[in-house]
């Protein structure tokens, strides 16, 4: 068996992409799954950790962040189509409607 | 010494006395209809008010007549009206007490009075708010009848707050002039300052006798603790300083002449201001139980006295001299009221002379201003003695009565005063006497800078003689001022006796030594001013001077510099510390609060950029840091 260490730090690398995705590119959908990429980042620690202390609390725990991530990518998604729509752009910073 | 004891209980009123009420009704129902019917009234308002003051001398007279008919014993004579209102164990009546004094008292104001509403219909012809004004005459004679005729010191002050509002309603009648606006508020004012005093009076009497009614107070007094009697002495001599302008209160009384002349003849020279005289020597079981406030009268007197007076031989107003000589006339009857029991009679027989010769001047004054073109400096005057002659010789009559010219009115009535003064104390004796010297000073001034001299009227003025309905009121008036003193010298002492409880002195027509030195003072003053006045021309404008006396005379002896200096400058001053405190200190306070979480909300806004990265960039170094401080709290 593989050392688990392996896991976390294959993890740790995964979310540190994904964090920093989310905050250089101005993409909206690469943002996103920049963000779906740290939610899986979490999903590995949490199934590593659950195979480290033999437990099946971790596993449960990423089933429910999968369904969070799904639910989130059909609003967010949403979301992104209909500012596309109104604007022709998916870059995050030209929504700044909401700045005073 | 008091002689409580020769005071007689008042009796129950039956016959004339019953109806003593009307002499205040008539008045007062007259003024409300003239009020309350408005315009309707305006052709006949002015014979309306005329007539009801007439029917007030009327009864006043007949009340006079059934008193001098009655035994002695039952000349004082109380009419309890009704119960005003009760309060735990106290009750508060109201009644009238008429006696030998109230009853001098109102037929002066009535019989005055009376006379001044004729001279007032000609006088007010053209104002179109003639029959307000007449409504507030009334007003005033109703008010001055129940001070006189109260018989407690709480109806006694609801009178004396009435003739405060008729004096201010009227110092201001012509409203449209803001000196005349300025001088009825000025008056309201000073007097509030004299009604503290009387209030003071009044609570103390409460305190002490549980009632403040003239026969409960007098019959307590004696028993009362000799501190609080002398703290209600000084308390009612205040209230009297600020109604008979008195120093310190007397800057009011030369402001006052902005009201129509009537006005100032009836209230501010024969009857409201000596309001304080009355009090003084109404409360006479009070003060003569109280030796330092009594001083304090006496020498309150006898300062005014002197200040009017010099106050009188610098102002070139005619009004203003005479409201001066009133000043120094009050302090006179102040003088002898606060003499002591050898002086009572004769405070109020100077204050009845007085009322008759000063009424008269003040009339004559108006006469005068009607035929000048209201004009009122004395140095525009000049020869009006053939222009306006019945003025001239009734202006004559009071001149000779004011000055003291044998058998005239004021000769006889000043002339006791000046010798209870010298038995008193030798130093108010002289002051009396110098009084006199200057009174004759001025009023010979007064009386050659108007009707003697060359011509000094302004363009267009073609003096003529007022219509009869002025003239006739003051020929009657120069007839009392000759005949006055006269009549009443051998009579008024014992009159008032038990009124005051005082023995009659024995009165000489022979003159006293004192006497005689008076006549020669008043002599040196009018030849002096004669000198100065009667010789030269006398220049139209006033010239410049640098002389302190005249200057302070001028400036009314900068009592309203005094008075800023004192009262108004300091508290304008706090007030506007007070403004300043809550504007800058509390306004400011709570305003910083607001500015300073404004501020701080514009800086923490910069955070809120809208770049939907910088949030997360932020997110992150927020877990992280929640990060670092949960590793670091497992190491520790």
């Amino acid at each position: 068996m593989m050392n688990p260490e392996n896991y976390l730090i294959l993890a740790a690398i995964l979310f540190s992409i994904g964090a920093v995705g989310v905050l250089v590119r101005r993409n909206a959908l690469v943002a996103f799954m920049c963000v779906e990429l740290m939610l899986n980042a979490t999903n590995i620690v949490l199934v590593a950790g659950s195979h480290i202390h033999g437990g099946l609390d971790g596993q449960v725990a990423t089933f429910f962040v999968m369904v969070v991530a799904a639910a989130e990518v059909v609003v967010g998604l949403a979301i992104i189509v209909s500012i596309f729509k109104t604007r022709r752009s998916t870059s995050v910073d030209d929504a700044n409607l909401l700045k005073l | 010494m008091i002689l409580l004891e020769t005071i007689v209980e008042p009796v129950a009123a039956t016959g004339m006395y019953a109806h003593l009420w009307l002499m205040i009704a008539v008045p007062a129902l007259s003024a409300a209809v003239l009020l309350l019917a408005g315009r309707v009234s305006d052709a006949w308002g002015h014979l309306l008010a005329t007539a009801a003051v007439i029917v007030s001398f009327g009864v006043a007279l007949a009340v006079f007549t059934s008193m001098l008919i009655n035994d002695p014993g039952v000349r004082r004579v109380s009419l309890p009206l009704y119960t005003w209102f009760s309060t735990g164990e106290w009750e508060f009546g109201v009644g009238l007490l008429v006696d030998q004094l109230s009853i001098l008292f109102a037929l002066l104001i009535t019989g005055v009075g009376s006379l001044i509403h004729i001279y007032a219909i000609g006088y007010m012809a053209h104002d179109a708010r003639r029959r307000r004004f007449f409504a507030y005459l009334n007003l005033f004679i109703a008010a001055m009848l129940v001070l006189v005729l109260a018989d407690n010191y709480l109806v006694l002050f609801v009178g004396w707050e009435g003739v405060g509002l008729a004096s201010y309603l009227l110092i201001s009648f012509w409203q449209h002039k803001p000196a005349a606006a300025a001088a009825g508020v000025k008056a309201l004012v000073m007097n509030r300052v004299g009604d503290l005093g009387m209030l003071i009076a009044i609570f103390t009497m409460l305190a002490l006798f549980g009632s403040s009614s003239f026969a409960v107070v007098n019959a307590g007094v004696a028993e009362a603790p000799g501190f609080w009697v002398t703290v209600m002495g000084f308390a009612l001599l205040l209230g009297a300083c600020g109604k008979s302008a008195q120093v310190p209160l007397q800057a009011w009384l030369l402001d006052a002449m902005e009201g129509p002349t009537p006005v100032s003849a009836l209230i501010h020279a024969a009857t409201m201001v000596t309001a304080g005289v009355y009090l003084v020597v109404r409360s006479h079981a009070i003060f003569e139980l109280a030796p330092i406030a009594q001083t304090a009268v006496v020498v309150v007197g006898t300062v005014t006295l002197l200040a009017g007076a010099w106050i009188g031989c610098a102002q070139d107003d005619i009004k203003k001299v005479l409201a001066g000589s009133t000043m120094s006339q009050i302090g006179y009857m102040m003088l002898a009221a606060g003499i002591g029991p050898a002086g009572y009679a004769f405070a109020i027989f100077h204050l009845l002379t007085h009322g008759f010769f000063k009424a008269n001047m003040f009339l004559g004054a108006g006469s005068l201003m009607h035929g000048m073109h209201e004009g009122v400096d004395m140095r525009r005057y000049g020869a009006l003695r053939t222009a306006m002659k019945v003025t001239f010789w009734t202006f004559a009559m009071g001149y000779l009565a004011i000055i003291g010219f044998p058998l005239f009115s004021g000769y006889f009535s000043k002339d006791h005063i000046i010798e209870a003064a010298f038995e008193h104390n030798l130093v108010v004796g002289l002051c009396a006497l110098i009084g006199a010297g200057i009174t004759a000073f001025y009023m010979t001034r007064l009386m050659l800078m108007t009707f003697f001299g060359e011509r000094r009227w302004d363009e267009g003025v073609h003096p003529h003689e007022s219509p009869k309905v002025m003239t006739i009121p003051l020929i009657v008036l120069a007839v009392f001022s000759v005949g006055a003193g006269i009549v009443m010298n051998n009579w008024i002492q014992g009159w008032l006796e038990p009124a005051l409880g005082v023995h009659p002195h024995e009165l000489s027509l022979v003159p006293t030594p004192v006497g005689l030195l008076t006549m020669a003072v008043v002599a040196v003053g009018v030849a002096l001013s004669w000198f100065v006045f009667g010789r030269g021309p006398i220049p139209r404008v006033a010239p410049a001077t640098r002389n302190p006396i005249t200057l302070a005379g001028r400036n009314v002896l900068f009592a309203d510099q005094a008075n800023g200096l004192l009262f108004t400058g300091p508290t304008v001053a706090t007030a506007h510390a007070v403004d300043v405190t809550d504007r800058v200190g509390i306004d400011g306070a709570a305003d910083g609060t607001g500015r300073a979480f404004g501020g701080l909300s514009a800086m923490v806004r910069r955070v809120q950029s809208g770049y939907a990265r910088s949030y997360a960039l932020m997110m992150l170094f927020g877990v992280l840091a929640v990060g670092v401080v949960l590793i670091l709290s497992q190491l520790g």
